[in-house]
Order: C-alpha cells, then sequence, then structure tokens
C-alpha cells in the first residue's frame, strides 16, 4: 500500500468473473514510510478508518473492472452497513475481497470485507456508479495500475 | 397481491424515510419527493431486486438527454409504475 497515493491493493489473487468475487492483498507500510502515520497519530499509528474502507472501495472497483473487462470504470457513490471492527497497524498484512451483490444499469452493489489472519477487521456495502473512463490518459494509468497488481493476468488482457 | 405502485411506495417511503401518504401515483420523485440522484439509486436498486428485473437507467438517461423522452415519462410515479410492468411483463414473456 501507498496511503498517500491511494495505492491500496499490492496484489489480486483470485478473480472469479462467475461468482462476481475478487480476492487481494495490501500490505501496510511501516511507520516511517508514510506520512499518513506522521497525523495519525504520532504515537499511536493506525490506518485511518476511512482509508479501510477506501480499501474496500478499490477491491470492489477492481472487481467491476474485472467483470466488464476494464471497458469502464467504477466510482464509489455511497456505503452501507459499514463497520471499522479491529485497528489496522503498521506492516500487518490485510486480505480483503469483494463480492457482487446487484449489477444494475450504470451501477453496481458490492460487498466487501477486509481480514488479518481469520480476524474480521472491517466489512461495508458499496455502491458504485459505473461511468465511461474521463480520459483516455486516465485509462492508460489505470491499465499500468491493473498490469502492476496483476489484474491483468487474473483476468485477461 | 399488492399493485406496482404499492411496492414502489414502500419501497420509496422505506429508502428516502418519506411517509407513505405523502406518495401518490401523480408524485413526481424529484419535484414532489425531493428525491436526490443518489438517492434514487439506492430506489432502483430496491426495484431491481423486489421486481427481479433490471431497469434501464442510462438508457432512460440517454433518452432524456437527447430530448426522445421527457424527465415526467420515468419520474413521475405513474408512469414509473407503467415501466416497471412492461419490464416485468417482458421478462416473464
Amino acid at each position: 500500500m501507498r496511503l498517500e497515493y491511494f495505492e491500496m491493493i499490492d496484489r489480486v489473487d483470485l478473480f472469479d468473473a462467475e461468482r462476481g468475487h475478487i480476492e487481494t492483498t495490501s500490505v501496510v507500510p511501516a511507520a516511517d514510510e508514510s506520512p499518513v502515520f506522521e497525523g495519525h497519530f504520532p504515537s499511536y499509528p493506525i490506518v485511518p478508518g476511512v482509508l479501510l474502507l477506501e480499501t474496500m472501495n478499490h477491491n470492489a472497483g477492481w472487481l467491476i473492472m474485472g467483470l466488464n473487462k476494464r471497458t469502464r470504470m467504477p466510482f464509489f457513490v455511497g456505503s452501507r452497513k459499514l463497520k471499522v471492527r479491529k485497528f489496522v497497524t503498521p506492516g500487518q498484512i490485510l486480505k480483503g475481497q469483494a463480492d457482487l451483490v446487484h449489477e444494475g444499469s450504470g451501477f453496481a452493489v458490492t460487498r466487501g470485507q477486509l481480514r488479518i489472519g481469520n480476524d474480521l477487521i472491517a466489512e461495508a456495502e458499496m455502491t458504485m456508479m459505473i461511468m465511461d473512463f474521463p480520459s483516455a490518459r486516465f485509462k492508460a494509468e489505470l491499465e499500468a495500475r491493473a498490469l502492476k497488481i496483476g489484474m491483468v493476468t487474473a483476468v485477461g488482457a | 397481491m399488492s399493485s406496482t405502485f404499492e411496492v414502489v411506495a414502500k419501497v420509496i417511503s422505506e429508502t428516502s424515510e418519506i411517509p407513505l401518504e405523502q406518495i401518490t401515483p401523480e408524485s413526481h420523485t424529484i419535484d414532489d419527493l425531493g428525491i436526490d440522484s443518489l438517492d434514487f439509486l439506492d430506489i432502483v436498486f430496491a426495484l431491481d431486486k423486489k421486481f427481479g428485473i433490471k431497469i434501464p437507467l442510462e438508457a432512460w438517461t440517454e433518452e432524456v438527454n437527447q430530448g426522445r423522452a421527457s424527465v415526467d415519462d420515468y419520474f413521475i410515479l405513474k408512469n414509473l409504475c407503467a415501466r416497471i410492468d412492461e419490464l416485468v411483463a417482458a421478462k416473464t414473456a
């Protein structure tokens, strides 16, 4: 993870189009590797809850882009049933997953979870608006990221 | 068996916390009920699930943007219910 760059997912471990399911890994940086921990908090570094939601949101986004073959971009527009159950500290490894709950016209609803080992850390239901890519450059940046985290390998080019 | 309108009104009431008695077949979801686009997404999600359909929100938006339909065609509840009935009928045909 590079929290300050909103690079929340390090690796796609599994993508299953038939089940509408994705699994990922995110390694939380060391305390001295991210300025986020300089403020949150200087003497007690923990990942902000909003960034855990953001991580689940990215999992949902990659799931949807895997399902639509990266032809359109999901944008987060809302969440329900958000729960952050435990603190996440520097160096921990988050295992994420997202499942498609409903594919609507121009939107999708997903359910996400983050775990550390067997512990459920956070969960939420997220609604994403699915839109055209705002620019070719944006799409290229996203393709580069997809390649880096193994999304292209998981889904296919 | 509940009518389409009764189901839609209940969904709107539960999703947007609008008293059921304020919702009529003539209600305009935006102008009368004050439902915004994000609330409407939640309503469409609930209606898709309830009726087992996929409301073609993108196609409707495009039709309105291109002037081929008016907002009232989809956002006045009696019209929305008629569209839903069409989608349900098409599914079961």
